[in-house]
């Protein structure tokens, strides 16, 4: 017999933050992106290439942080190429972002192949292990729990300084005031002296490389190896998240833990063997196709989504 | 009609058909450079990981065209293509991002199986037709949601595709693991249709089908739709500008309902035409992602509707060459696949190809 | 006084235009000079030269005496050259504060924004040249008259001792006006000079010192506002007598067409943009709207063709009511528009000449056939008829849009529109942005239909053409209808008065 505290425990709980983690980390790349007025629907390839990239640097260096640096690199650099693309070239953003989801199929599979021989999985590498030290042990009472909550995964702790750096960033300096302004009026901010084309450019870059971090995360903090599409629809789930988040970092990390709480609770139901496993594979799913139909008319995309050009 | 009607009527076609094709491959320059430049990004690839470019395709080449049998079976790869490129064209048409043809063709392929598989006493020209309607309405189905949440509630439209393709993965997935399984079967499947639901083979002993052919009628009749009727006239108003459109008369609400629901039944009829032509059954997994390919074949088609069949060939070509390729060279496929994303990047930003081509000297 | 800034031998061309001819301009210190011209004429982009937008083909720029090369607006702002567009550069939904400090943000520990300073320094400004705001009010909750302070107050923050205005008043009532030559006064008095670029001859008069006038893209002259009269500058402008009256007869308005009874209605921000409002327009009648832009006309026009919903209210045609009809219903009851926005509601830019005149009927015979089969012939016969009626300047049906002239592209519009004859056409700023030949053919128009027995509403922003073209005037301000005259029983001021809120 199955009672309800097999299902809702701390444990659960833990597994939606850490199921959430990816989509935060992601959807905060997504608000830059689309905050400074460029769409970006290659999150979810940025992502995957994040993944790939990490457990290939872990794989030639054994060293899994060199891994999370390799993955920022190659996310950053799918995000200047979309920048280039769309705001250089005036490119169709869909389109772009599209062809960056292609791309990241296309190459890891190939690559996933042709160094491991496998093109499912790669093999095991050296994975991002739990931290012993915690900043949040000390704390009296509530110190166990929250580290049993947050995993002991770096990245999961991370990912909350992200969220608020990400924050202050965008609201409290003059840098965020620049980004929203080339978002909303890049004729006003071009104007006001700003160089609208680098604040784009540096939004994308970032953009990717926090999507690249949501991907490493996945592959060497959750599980220590590449397998092919693991990001399975995540970085589309993050764009739902930053729009149910009204396109603000602490209202995405909302979104993202109520994802990761839908996603916890399918893989413990599918444990449990309670529902076949692909009706609970699909819930996320409608889940977000039920958010953007609730919830999409509160909010107004902050930009205008066309390429800026002069003359 | 008299013998002069007629007649002029035969030179006003082949003059309009004339222009358009003049047209088409003047405005096909910068896809035919992506496409080649696309070629080349993947042979530095394929030679950075020790493969020979050249040996890989040329056996694509002759894997692809080399004797009837593999054109056959090019035409075939092509086929379900020609079918979610079309989708993914007319939503784009009203302005409207459609990427979940893959999961349109899953759904439209398993209301094909499930008309197929019953109803045994039906005379084939009433069977048939009945299955391929059930493909298209699963798919127009799979089209209708994202479409009326897009219309009522501005749910962005390529979240919600893109959402419902894994839903429908699930949902066909879970149907033919357990409700709808063969008996006995390891194999996640349905049993065969009743063959008075089949689509012929038109060229044995390729698996090419009667599928073809209703792709190709299909392709005439969105060029009709698009150009020639009050429907393709409000579809492509709302694309270009909603608010005019809006001021003009036209209901944008009820057009970009229309848009994705054809597009949805589009592609959902190129998982019946795979399911009652090629396989004869449902099988679970079946299709290799004929519907992200329609993207790029769309796109590199220049979204017309006849540069989709060529492109659709190429993209075709590309996949069964490219098994022969694996099979005899043990290339990944996926190069294929990469290099399909290239040209999707490169097709992306036209200005990159002029841009590239001032870099070479040549003035553009 | 000194020279503040000279441009010297200015050419700058666009495909197919040369906006700017070998023009030399010079500002003074302390000095209000105007720069006049019509529309088209090469003002805009000549400052825009200036402020670093575009970069002219040949010419050099001196700034206190020193050649400068000014490669973008940073560097022009470097300069203390600060220019006020037509169309403001604010964004909307941060605050004034933010709009005004918006690239030289006060920074607090290097890294955040320090917004006390900020609030500190912007009334320290606000009170020196008497333009008042509200620092932490959203700039989309503002009127159109305090924006353009923040944008004034945005220049002076950056350090510009040379302002320019681009076509400033155009947004303003008379009286909304008169502050900001207050505020012009009180700039020229601290030694910063003003440039005044302006269509309206009788604006320049009154405030500028010097004028220069540009005809198409080549300087005419610059003269002293003390040596010269509005006439000479009139001649100066178009170069030739500008005929003001326009050829119009009395005619007997007919039965009551249209009637709007206590039409309310809510904006995009959901508050009142339509309030009571009430009124009817007859045929053989032009009623003129007169308002300042962003008082409701934009909303009424929607709701009159049936894009906006109405919160209460009738609204009868012939005297039945088409409330809730749909556009399409309204096209096909005889209800024509000719919108205000040309590129964004009237025409499909990528459409061709012909698809864009049939827009609208598409769906009807003779253009469309019982199974909604386009019948393009009909359709081209239809096209070459009423271009040759209209005199529409296009090599020919298939033509996109886009490639046409803005006067022509307007033409298509008024083409597609009347040719329905229709019994009721709204007209909503028609004559924006046209050329002197373009803006006389859409204004005898209008008089053609309304002697053929159409009741027409125009909607103008601008007093000239209300007067020309208007049987009889009503004034909206904040929504409401706040009067409604005989054309001969009122006069420039007595609206101007009405469009603000005043009454005589």
């Amino acid at each position: 017999m199955v009672s309800v505290i097999d299902i809702i425990n701390v444990g659960l709980f833990a597994a939606a933050i850490r199921m959430a983690t990816p989509v935060a980390y992601a959807s905060l790349g997504g608000i830059f992106s689309e905050r400074a007025g460029v769409v970006n629907v290659g999150l979810e390839g940025m992502m995957l290439m994040g993944a790939f990239s990490g457990v290939l640097t872990s794989y030639y260096t054994g060293n899994p942080w060199l891994g999370v640096g390799g993955a920022i690199l190659v996310g950053g650099a799918l995000g200047l190429l979309h920048a280039v693309l769309t705001v250089k070239f005036g490119g169709n953003q869909i389109v772009s972002g599209t062809g960056i989801n292609l791309f990241a199929l296309g190459f890891t599979a190939y690559m996933s192949q042709t160094i491991w021989g496998s093109r499912g999985a790669s093999k095991s590498v050296q994975g991002l292990g739990e931290i012993s030290f915690s900043p949040l042990k000390g704390i009296p009472l509530i110190g166990d729990a929250l580290n049993t909550m947050l995993s002991y995964k770096p990245l999961v702790y991370v990912m909350f300084v992200v969220v608020v750096l990400s924050y202050i960033v965008l609201f409290k300096t003059p840098l965020g005031l620049r980004i929203r302004a080339v978002g909303e009026h890049p004729a006003a901010a071009d104007t006001a002296g700003i160089n609208v084309y680098r604040t784009k450019y540096i939004c994308l870059v970032l953009c990717g490389m926090l999507a690249g971090l949501g991907g490493v995360f996945l592959s060497l903090s959750n599980l220590s190896l590449f397998v092919l599409g693991m990001t399975g629809g995540r970085g589309f789930i993050a764009l739902a998240a930053m729009i149910l988040g009204g396109w603000k970092p602490l209202g995405a990390l909302a979104a993202s833990l109520l994802f990761g709480f839908t996603d916890a609770l399918q893989m413990r139901l599918q444990s449990l063997g309670i529902l076949p496993a692909q009706i609970i594979l699909a819930i996320p799913y409608i889940l977000t196709v039920i958010v953007l139909a609730g919830f999409v008319r509160k909010r107004i995309p902050p930009s205008d989504y066309k390429p800026y050009l002069k003359e | 009609m008299s013998y002069r009607k007629f007649g002029s009527t035969v030179r006003r076609l082949l003059l309009g058909a004339w222009s358009i094709l003049w047209a088409g491959l003047r405005g096909a320059i910068p896809q035919a450079i992506a496409i080649f430049a696309a070629f080349l990004v993947g042979a530095i690839v394929l030679l950075a990981t020790g493969h020979s470019p050249i040996d890989a395709y040329g056996t694509v080449l002759v894997g692809a065209f080399g004797d009837s049998y593999h054109i056959g079976q090019t035409l075939t790869q092509a086929t379900p293509i020609i079918f979610t490129s079309l989708a993914f064209l007319f939503a784009f048409k009203c302005g409207l991002f459609n990427i979940g043809a893959e999961g349109q063709l899953l759904i439209g392929g398993f209301a094909a199986a499930a008309i197929g598989i019953s109803f045994a006493g039906l005379p084939v020209y009433i069977h048939l037709p009945l299955a391929l309607a059930a493909g298209a309405g699963g798919g127009a189905l799979w089209g209708l949601i994202p479409g009326v949440l897009k219309a009522k509630l501005d749910a962005h439209e390529v979240i919600t595709t893109m959402m419902l393709s894994y839903v429908a993965l699930y949902v066909t997935s879970y149907m033919v693991n357990y409700p709808f399984k063969e008996p006995g079967s390891w194999v996640a499947q349905t049993v065969f249709v009743v063959p008075s639901a089949e689509l012929p083979r038109i060229l044995p002993p390729t698996q090419l089908s009667g599928s073809i052919v209703v792709a190709l009628v299909m392709v005439s009749l969105i060029a009709y739709v698009l150009e020639r009727t009050t429907l393709g006239y409000e579809v492509r108003a709302i694309g270009l500008n909603p608010s005019a459109a809006r001021s003009g008369g036209i209901n944008v609400r009820r057009g970009m309902i229309l848009a994705l629901v054809i597009s949805g039944a589009l592609a959902g009829l190129g998982g019946a035409g795979e399911i009652l032509g090629v396989h004869r059954r449902f099988i679970d997994g079946f299709s290799p992602g004929y519907g992200w390919d329609g993207l790029a074949v769309a796109l590199i088609g220049g979204l017309n509707p006849f540069g989709v069949v060529l492109a659709s060939i190429l993209f075709g070509a590309l996949r069964s060459g490219g098994m022969e390729m694996n099979r005899a060279l043990g290339v990944p496929l996926d190069v294929v696949f990469l290099i399909q994303a290239l040209v999707v990047l490169f097709v992306a930003a036209p200005r990159l190809i002029r841009y590239l081509l001032k870099r070479g000297g040549y003035k553009w | 006084m000194s020279t503040a800034a000279k441009m010297v031998n200015i050419t700058k061309t666009f495909p197919g235009i040369t906006a700017n001819d070998n023009v030399d301009f010079e500002v003074k210190k302390g000095e209000v000079h105007g720069l006049l011209g019509e529309n088209g004429a090469g003002k805009t982009v000549l400052m825009s030269i200036l402020y670093g937008l575009y970069k002219p083909d040949k010419g050099q720029i001196f700034v206190n005496g020193k050649e400068v090369k000014i490669d973008n607006s940073a560097v022009a702002i470097k300069l203390g050259i600060g220019m006020v567009h037509q169309h403001f550069m604010l964004v909307p939904s941060l605050t004034v504060a933010e709009n005004i400090v918006l690239g030289r943000e006060p920074k607090k520990y290097a890294l955040l924004l320090d917004i006390k300073k900020t609030l500190k320094d912007i009334e320290a400004l606000s009170a020196r040249y008497r333009l008042d705001v509200d620092p932490k009010a959203s700039v989309c909750d503002l009127p159109v008259g305090v924006q353009q302070r923040v944008e004034i107050l945005k220049a002076l923050f950056r350090g510009a001792e040379i302002l320019i205005l681009d076509e400033p008043t155009s947004v303003l009532t008379p009286q909304e006006v008169e502050g900001l030559f207050d505020a012009i006064r009180a700039l020229t008095g601290q030694g910063k000079s003003v440039i005044f670029i302006s269509h309206k001859l009788k604006e320049v008069c009154a405030i500028c010192d010097r004028i220069t006038v540009l005809k198409r893209g080549k300087v005419v002259g610059t003269v002293e506002k003390k040596e010269t009269s509005p006439d000479e500058l009139a001649e100066m402008m178009v170069g030739r007598e500008v005929v003001v009256a326009l050829k119009k007869e009395h005619v007997e308005p007919g039965k009551t067409v249209l009637k709007l009874q206590g039409l309310n209605a809510l904006n995009d921000r959901k508050l009142p943009a339509l309030r009571d409002v009430d009124f009817e327009v007859h045929g053989y009648e032009i009623l003129g709207l007169a308002g300042v832009e962003g008082n409701g006309q934009t909303e009424l026009v929607e709701v009159l063709t049936g894009v906006r919903e109405l919160k209460s209210g009738d609204i009868l045609f012939d005297g039945k009511p088409v409330t809730h009809a749909s556009p399409h219903e309204r096209i096909g009851m005889g209800i024509s528009c000719v919108p205000e926005d040309r590129q964004k509601n009237g025409l499909i830019m990528d459409f061709s000449v012909l698809e864009n005149l049939m827009l609208g009927r598409h769906d009807r015979p003779p253009f469309a056939t019982k199974w909604f089969r386009l019948n393009l012939s009909k359709a081209t016969g239809f096209a070459d008829r009423v271009i040759r009626e209209y005199s529409i300047k296009t090599p020919g049906t298939g033509t996109l849009a886009r490639h046409l002239s803005g006067g022509t592209q307007q033409k298509v519009i008024v083409a597609r529109e009347f040719s329905r004859k229709p019994r009721f056409i709204i007209a909503s700023q028609p004559t924006r942005g046209l050329d002197v030949g373009a803006t006389e053919y859409v204004r005898e128009k209008l008089v053609e239909m309304r002697d053929q027995g159409c009741a027409v509403l125009l909607i103008s922003a601008d007093l000239d053409e209300i007067f020309a073209l208007s049987d009889r005037i009503a004034v909206i301000y904040e929504g409401r209808i706040v009067a409604v005259k005989e054309a001969k029983q009122t006069d420039e001021l007595e609206l101007g008065l009405l469009m603000t809120g005043g009454s005589r």
